[in-house]
C-alpha cells in the first residue's frame, strides 16, 4: 500500500516539477529573444559594412544533409564559398533533403520566390527539374553540379559544372601503385599478384572514368597492376559496399579503392587489414592502419565564381570544369604510415607534368582495348535516350576527358581491368 | 490507483476541445524542446513553421498538392481498413501504378496521340494498383493468408520491379535515373488547368473523396465492408459472401493507389523513382485511423501532417538545423495528437484509496 501512496505522491511531485519547467521555458523565451535582438543589431552592421554583397542570395539544394559524405562535401563548400565572399549566414539558403522529383522544382522556386538570384543543386537527378526552373525564371541564374545537358538545352541561365576528378583518381593511382611496389619489393607478394580491387556504384562514365584513372595511374609506377571491378547499384549503400569490398579482398585483391560514398569499403579494408585509398575526403582517423590517400572535388573554386560572376553581372560558363590548377581537384591527407616511402615526392612530380600538359592520363599509348590501341572513339557527349556515340574525342595522342562537356565520358574498357559484375 | 475505462459517446465539442488542447500542449513541449537544444525563441520558431506551409502563394500550392497525394492514397486504403483488412501494401501498389504510367509514357509516347496515350495510363495505372492488391486478397480470401506480411512484402516487390525498370529505361546508361520523361514533347503529361501546375491533381482527389464518402456510407457495398470489419461471423450469418466483398474491396483500394500512382508519374514529377510514393502508403494508414476512416475528416488529418512536414523542413532550411530536428518536432506532436485519441476513447478515474482496493491489492 505503501508503494500506492508514494506513487501518488511522486505524480503530483511531477507535476509540481513540470509547473516549474514551464516558468524555466518562460524566462529562458525571454533570455533568447533578447540575445535574438542583439544577433539581429550585429547581422544589419554587417550589412552595411560590405556593400557589394548587399544584393545577393545564393541558394543551395542538396540531395541528403550532412551525414552523406557527398552532400556534406557541397554543404562544406557552399558555406566556404559564403564565407569568403562576405555573404552573412542569414543571406544564404541551404535545402537539405531535396529528392531528385518534383519536389527538386519546388525547392527551387521556392528559393527563387525568396530571392535568390543564385541557385545551385548536386545531385546529377536534379537536373530535368533544374532545368525546368531555369526556363520558368529566366533572370536567375541556376548552376547544377554533375549534369549534363546545359550544353545541348541552350538556355541562357542554365549551367553544368565539374571538375577533372580523373586526373586526382590518377594521382590517387600513383600512390597506390608506389604502395604495390612496396609490397612486391618487400616480398610480400610477386609482380603479377598485383591486383587491385575497385567497388564502384553503377557503371556510368563518371564511374568508369574513375577506375580507368585510378588503374593507370598505378599502372605507370608498377607495370604489372591489374584490377577487379565490382558494382553496387547505389551511389550510397553501406552494407554492398562493405560487401563488395570484402568479396575483392578474399578474391586476392591487395589493395582497394572505391566510388561510392559510404564507409563501408574503407571500414571493411580496416578489418582485414588491407590498404585502402579512398574518395569524397580524408578516413584516416576511422582507418589509421590502412588509409593511404584520397582524392576530393573541391566545390569551392566554383561556387565562388559563380556567385562573384552574378555579383559582377558577367556570364557564368554553361560548362565548367575545374581542374588541378584552379584547386577544384584535391589530394586529401597522405597518410605516411601506410604509404610508400617517396609517395608525396612523386605524386608532386606527377601533379606537376598533369598541370603543365606534359602528361595526359588517358594518353593512348599507356593502355590498350581488346589487345588494340584506342585510335578513335566517339562517345555520348550530347545525352539523349538513345545513348548515340556523337563526338570523336580521341585525338594527339590521347582521349580529351571533360573537355566536351564537364562531365566525364569517357566510358571504354581498357584491358587489365575486370568486371565481375556490370548489372547495374 | 488509475483506472481506465471506455467511454461511452463523447459529444463532439468535447472532443474537439480535447484534440485542441493536446496540440496547444505539443506545441509548449516542442517550444522547450527547441529552446533547451538550439536557444532559439519558439515563437520565431512557429512562425517560420506556419510560413512554411502558408507563406507565399507557391507553398499553399505546394501544400495543397501534398494533402492531395497524401489524402488520395490515404482514402485508397480506407475501405480494406475499415473491413479490418490490414493493407500496408500502398506504397507498393502506388509504385506499381506509377510504373505502368511511365512505360506508356515511354513505350507509347511518340507513337499514339496523346489523349489516347492518356486513357492507356489511366486504364494500366489503375488496373496494375488493383492487381498488387488483388493478390494479396485473393490469398485472404482463398487461404486465410496474413495479409499485413502479405501486403508488405508486395512493397519490396514493387520496388525491386522497379528499380529493374529504372536500369532498362535509365538515361543516360549507367547513371540510374530516368529523368523527365518526355520532357521535350511532354506526352502524356496530365493537362495542366490554366496556369496551375497542380489544380488538376487537387481536384480528382476531391471528386475521390466526395464519391469515397457516398460509397462507404450510403451504398450497400459499404455497408458489407462494416459488416465484415465488425466480425466476419456476424456477416456469414447474414448472408454476405466474405471472400467476394474481401477481393472487391481490395481492388479498389489498389485501383485508387494506382491512380495516386498515375497523378505523381503523370500529374507531377514525369519521373519514376522507387522512392516516389515517399512512405505516403504507410502515412495514409495514420491519416484514415486519425480521421476514424471518414473521408472529409481525412482531408483535415493528412493538412495536418502535410502541414507539419511542410513547416518542419522550412525551420530546417531557416535555421540551419538538421532535418532530425524537425523530424523531433513532427514526432512530439503526432505524440500528442495519438495520445489526445486515448482520453477520448478511455476515461480515467483517479479512484481515492478505499477498503475494497486495499483488499484487492493485498
Amino acid at each position: 500500500m505503501k508503494s500506492i501512496t508514494e506513487h501518488t505522491f511522486s505524480r503530483r511531485q511531477f507535476v509540481k516539477l513540470g509547473g516549474g519547467s514551464a516558468i524555466a521555458l518562460a524566462l529562458s523565451g525571454c533570455a533568447s529573444s533578447g540575445s535574438n535582438a542583439s544577433s539581429g543589431a550585429s547581422a544589419s552592421t554587417d550589412a552595411g559594412s560590405s556593400s557589394d554583397s548587399a544584393s545577393i542570395k545564393p541558394g543551395f539544394i542538396t540531395l541528403h544533409d550532412e551525414n552523406s559524405t557527398y552532400d556534406l562535401n557541397f554543404i562544406n563548400a557552399a558555406k566556404e564559398a559564403c564565407k569568403e565572399l562576405g555573404i552573412s549566414e542569414d543571406t544564404y539558403m541551404l535545402k537539405t533533403n531535396v529528392p531528385e522529383g518534383q519536389e527538386c522544382y519546388n525547392a527551387a522556386a521556392e528559393l527563387a520566390d525568396a530571392g535568390c538570384n543564385i541557385i545551385f543543386a548536386d545531385s546529377f537527378g536534379h537536373e530535368d527539374y533544374m532545368i525546368q526552373a531555369a526556363k520558368e525564371f529566366p533572370d536567375i541564374q541556376f548552376c547544377h553540379s554533375t549534369g549534363t545537358k546545359a550544353h545541348t538545352e541552350g538556355l541562357d541561365n542554365y549551367h553544368n559544372a565539374f571538375a577533372s576528378i580523373y586526373e586526382g583518381r590518377y594521382l590517387a593511382g600513383v600512390a597506390a601503385g608506389m604502395k604495390l611496389n612496396e609490397m612486391i619489393d618487400s616480398g610480400k607478394i610477386t609482380a603479377d599478384q598485383a591486383k587491385m580491387g575497385y567497388v564502384g556504384a553503377y557503371t556510368y562514365a563518371e564511374v568508369i572514368s574513375g577506375y580507368t584513372s585510378f588503374y593507370l595511374g598505378a599502372k605507370s609506377v608498377c607495370p604489372s597492376v591489374t584490377m577487379e571491378v565490382t558494382f553496387t547499384g547505389s551511389w550510397y549503400d553501406e552494407t554492398a559496399e562493405k560487401e563488395g569490398a570484402t568479396k575483392l579482398i578474399n578474391d586476392g585483391c591487395v589493395l582497394i579503392s572505391q566510388h561510392a560514398d559510404s564507409m563501408g569499403a574503407p571500414t571493411a579494408c580496416e578489418n582485414a587489414g588491407v590498404p585502402d585509398v579512398s574518395y569524397n575526403g580524408s578516413t584516416q582517423d576511422a582507418c589509421p592502419n590502412t588509409y593511404i590517400i584520397s582524392s576530393r572535388i573541391n566545390w569551392v573554386p566554383y561556387y565562388k565564381y559563380a556567385i562573384q560572376a552574378v555579383m559582377d553581372g558577367s556570364a557564368i560558363d554553361t560548362d565548367w570544369t575545374g581542374t588541378l590548377s584552379t584547386g577544384s581537384v584535391e589530394l586529401t591527407d597522405l597518410n605516411t604510415s601506410v604509404a610508400a616511402e617517396g609517395t608525396q615526392d612523386k605524386l608532386n612530380e606527377v601533379k606537376g607534368k598533369l598541370e603543365d600538359g606534359s602528361l595526359h592520363v588517358f594518353d593512348t599509348s599507356t593502355f590498350t582495348v581488346k589487345g588494340a590501341k584506342l585510335d578513335s572513339y566517339k562517345a555520348d557527349v550530347d545525352t539523349d535516350a538513345n545513348y548515340t556515340p556523337d563526338t570523336e574525342v580521341v585525338s594527339d595522342g590521347y582521349f580529351h576527358e571533360s573537355e566536351y562537356r564537364s562531365a566525364p565520358y569517357f566510358d571504354v574498357q581498357i584491358d587489365g581491368i575486370e568486371l565481375l559484375d556490370t548489372a547495374f | 490507483m488509475i483506472r481506465i475505462t471506455k467511454r461511452k459517446e463523447m459529444p463532439l465539442s468535447q472532443s474537439m476541445a480535447i484534440r485542441g488542447l493536446s496540440i496547444v500542449l505539443s506545441l509548449v513541449v516542442c517550444g522547450i524542446i527547441t529552446t533547451i537544444l538550439t536557444g532559439l525563441n519558439p515563437i520565431d520558431v512557429y512562425v517560420t513553421f506556419f510560413n512554411g506551409a502558408f507563406g507565399s502563394a507557391r507553398k499553399i500550392w505546394i501544400l495543397l498538392q501534398e494533402i492531395a497525394i497524401l489524402l488520395c492514397i490515404s482514402l485508397a486504403l480506407t475501405p480494406a481498413f475499415k473491413m479490418k483488412f490490414w493493407n500496408l501494401g500502398g506504397e507498393g501498389q502506388v509504385l506499381v501504378g506509377g510504373l505502368a504510367t511511365a512505360a506508356c509514357m515511354i513505350l507509347l509516347g511518340d507513337k499514339i496521340p496523346n489523349p489516347l496515350l492518356i486513357a492507356c495510363m489511366v486504364v494500366s495505372s489503375i488496373a496494375a494498383g488493383a492487381v498488387w492488391a488483388l493478390i494479396p486478397a485473393l490469398f485472404k480470401a482463398k487461404w486465410n493468408t496474413n495479409e499485413t506480411l502479405f501486403t508488405l512484402m508486395m512493397n519490396y516487390v514493387a520496388t525491386q520491379l522497379v528499380a529493374y525498370f529504372i536500369i532498362v529505361w535509365e538515361v543516360p546508361k549507367g547513371s540510374g535515373k530516368i529523368g523527365i520523361i518526355n520532357q521535350s514533347t511532354e506526352a502524356g503529361w496530365l493537362p495542366q488547368i490554366g496556369d496551375y501546375k497542380y489544380l488538376l491533381n487537387i481536384i480528382l482527389v476531391a471528386v475521390i473523396t466526395v464519391l469515397m464518402y457516398v460509397y462507404l456510407k450510403y451504398t450497400k457495398h459499404g455497408y458489407e465492408i462494416s459488416v465484415v470489419g465488425e466480425s466476419t461471423n456476424t456477416a456469414r450469418y447474414v448472408g454476405i459472401n466474405v471472400p467476394k466483398v474481401i477481393v472487391r474491396t481490395l481492388l479498389l483500394s489498389g485501383a485508387i493507389c494506382g491512380f495516386a500512382g498515375l497523378l505523381l508519374v503523370g500529374g507531377t514529377d514525369h519521373t519514376l523513382t522507387t522512392t516516389i510514393a515517399n512512405g505516403r502508403g504507410f502515412t495514409g494508414v495514420m491519416v484514415a485511423w486519425l480521421a476514424k476512416f471518414n473521408p472529409f475528416s481525412m482531408i483535415g488529418s493528412s493538412f495536418l501532417l502535410v502541414f507539419m512536414e511542410r513547416g518542419a523542413s522550412e525551420i530546417s532550411t531557416a535555421y540551419g538545423l538538421n532535418q532530425s530536428f524537425a523530424d523531433i518536432l513532427t514526432g512530439i506532436i503526432l505524440f500528442f495528437i495519438i495520445g489526445s485519441e486515448f482520453f477520448i476513447t478511455y476515461k480515467i478515474k483517479f479512484t481515492k484509496k478505499t477498503e475494497e482496493v486495499e483488499k484487492a491489492n493485498v
